[in-house]
């Protein structure tokens, strides 16, 4: 953090905008979650848009409304959900690295497709790390900017490194840029307790489609649609991992993510695979996502054909 | 260990595998999950992300690029077949809890007591007697989930939770009994507040209480529960 100068002044704050390195780890056994972005995939292209190494803090920019003024010139990304981002008015091309001068402002409008969209500069945003990262979760009041969970406020600085360069112009190639307007096929691995769901359960389960419900945030993204019957009601809390869908007693699936509760004790389906919480991410409220049951292996690949490409910590 | 079928390791996803040690929520868990955490940091060594354990089970998280499921899952096997329980627990760290029992703070002290039958006096000193353990840890970050309340103490969560408990604020539910790290929702009957700091970001560990851990309530007066850097500050009744 030492040498650290002010690089984004925010002129307008949004609902919500958070920075995130890859994520809190090795203290979940005290009750504290793992946080990091919620759309991994984008949050990696921004930081490697810039020539950053894995788990470099980028800004997480939900549903827009945010307004950040430029201190000093920088090299960026903007990548993930397109929600109307500006240069001085101009549009700013998503998926690119770019060349921003001191006293330009960068505008989020809101979104025309996806969520959220990362804002990556070279070298990282410079963020005293709290237990261990700078991912920022509100509940926890832990990590951020100010080190205290809170989401960019009017006024607030964003401090960069002054030696960090990077070229300017990567592009990410087509194919890795989704298309979040689209009916995504979410990769869920069945767990332990898919044998307790009835048969015709499992077969709603995969075979129908789900809406995502406006009760979503960074803690669980809530789907609605056929009701789903566990023969267990309620079990012992236990730990949940990224992506567990664990399904209450009204049937309805709850996609547990970043800043979910470490504990808990509804039956579960499985859970879904990273790559598959990324997608879901950017997935609006009303939107239609299916689930297709996946095996550990070829997840494995995935994970691992996707990593490939990223410079690693 | 008993039980058919158990010890188990049940898919958690990419990145994890449950072990699921016990079918009932026991203090003689303790010492087999303590140890399961100790073994499991060694048979993973690098490749081991987090551990969180709860009541019965120990969710194993590990990085799928430095070790697929399968090689973990070997390593957990392995480690199963050989894990000897901790010795019995003399060894797990006693955590004093200094607490002040006052309806101010604790507004469900007196209704607990004139459900069970007892004055206030014989409900503290009933919470008191006793030697907790922590189960589990979770909610908030260093809420620690502890058993078991004596049953002329245990009674359900409220019906509609308070948006606000204040840090400190200690509460029984079911026959579960435990203290708020720092003001949050929640639903437990309140009888007291403790002064001690449950979560602290700049403490080496940052957690006072950890899974495994023994734990008292100590009564003390409003005198030494604010010389202690306890919250006075009465309750705010919004429901």
């Amino acid at each position: 953090m030492s040498g650290a100068v002010p690089g984004l002044r925010v002129r307008r704050a949004g609902p919500l905008a958070l920075l995130q390195d890859a994520g809190r780890f090795g203290v979940r056994r005290l009750g504290v979650t793992q946080g990091g972005p919620m759309d991994l995939h984008a949050w990696a292209w921004a930081n490697q848009l810039v020539e950053n190494a894995w788990g470099t803090t980028a800004l997480e920019v939900t549903l827009g409304g945010l307004a950040l003024e430029a201190e000093r010139d920088l090299t960026l990304a903007v990548c993930g959900g397109d929600l109307g981002a500006t240069l001085d008015e101009a549009p700013l091309p998503l998926w690119r690295g770019l060349w921003v001068r001191a006293g330009q402002v960068l505008r989020f409008a809101q979104p025309t497709s996806g969520l959220r969209t990362y804002l990556a500069v070279a070298g990282g945003f410079q963020a005293e790390p709290v237990l261990g990262s700078t991912a920022c979760v509100v509940r926890e009041g832990l990590g951020g900017h100010d080190g205290q969970g809170h989401s960019l406020d009017e006024g607030d600085r964003l401090r960069v490194d002054p030696a960090a360069r990077a070229r300017e112009g990567a592009e990410a190639p087509e194919s890795v840029r989704p298309d979040y307007t689209s009916v995504p096929w979410l990769g869920l691995i069945p767990g332990a307790q898919v044998g307790d769901f009835t048969g015709p359960s499992l077969y709603r389960a995969f075979n129908h489609e789900w809406r995502v419900d406006d009760r979503a945030d960074r803690m669980g993204i809530r789907l609605t649609g056929p009701r789903l019957h566990c023969r267990l009601e309620t079990l012992i809390s236990e730990g949940l991992g990224l992506g567990a869908v664990q399904v209450p007693p009204d049937g309805q699936p709850i996609v547990l993510v970043n800043d979910r509760q470490t504990i808990g004790g509804y039956p579960r389906l499985g859970a879904l695979t990273p790559l598959a919480c990324s997608r879901l991410a950017q997935c609006v409220p009303g939107q239609t996502v299916r689930l297709r049951a996946i095996t550990l292996e070829r997840a494995l690949a995935d994970y691992r054909r996707f990593r490939r490409g990223f410079a690693s910590a | 260990m008993t039980h058919p079928g158990l010890p188990r390791l049940e898919s958690a996803g990419l990145d994890g595998w449950l072990v699921r040690l016990f079918a009932e929520i026991d203090e003689a868990n303790l010492p087999w999950l303590t140890a399961l955490v100790r073994d499991c940091e060694v048979a993973l060594g690098e490749a081991l992300v987090d551990l969180v354990p709860s009541y019965t089970t120990l969710l194993v998280i590990f990085d799928p690029l430095k070790i697929t499921p399968s090689e973990a899952r070997q390593r957990l096997v392995a480690t199963l077949a050989t894990l000897v329980p901790e010795e019995e627990d003399t060894q797990a760290p006693l955590q004093e809890l200094p607490t002040w029992y006052d309806t101010t703070v604790g507004p469900e002290l007196a209704r607990l007591a004139e459900r069970s039958e007892m004055t206030k006096e014989q409900v503290i000193e009933c919470h008191c007697q006793a030697t907790y353990r922590v189960f589990a840890l979770g909610f908030v970050p260093g809420f620690a989930f502890m058993g078991r309340v004596d049953e002329r103490l245990a009674f359900p969560r409220l019906e509609t939770p308070r948006q606000r408990v204040p840090a400190g604020s200690v509460g029984i539910a079911g026959r579960q009994t435990a203290a708020y790290p720092v003001a949050s929702p929640g639903g437990w009957n309140l009888i007291g507040r403790t002064a001690a700091v449950l979560f602290d970001r700049d403490r080496e560990g940052f957690s006072l209480l950890k899974v495994g851990d023994r734990v008292r309530f100590t009564a003390v007066g409003r005198d030494e529960f604010e010389r202690l850097g306890g919250d006075l500050r009465a309750m705010e009744e919004r429901r």
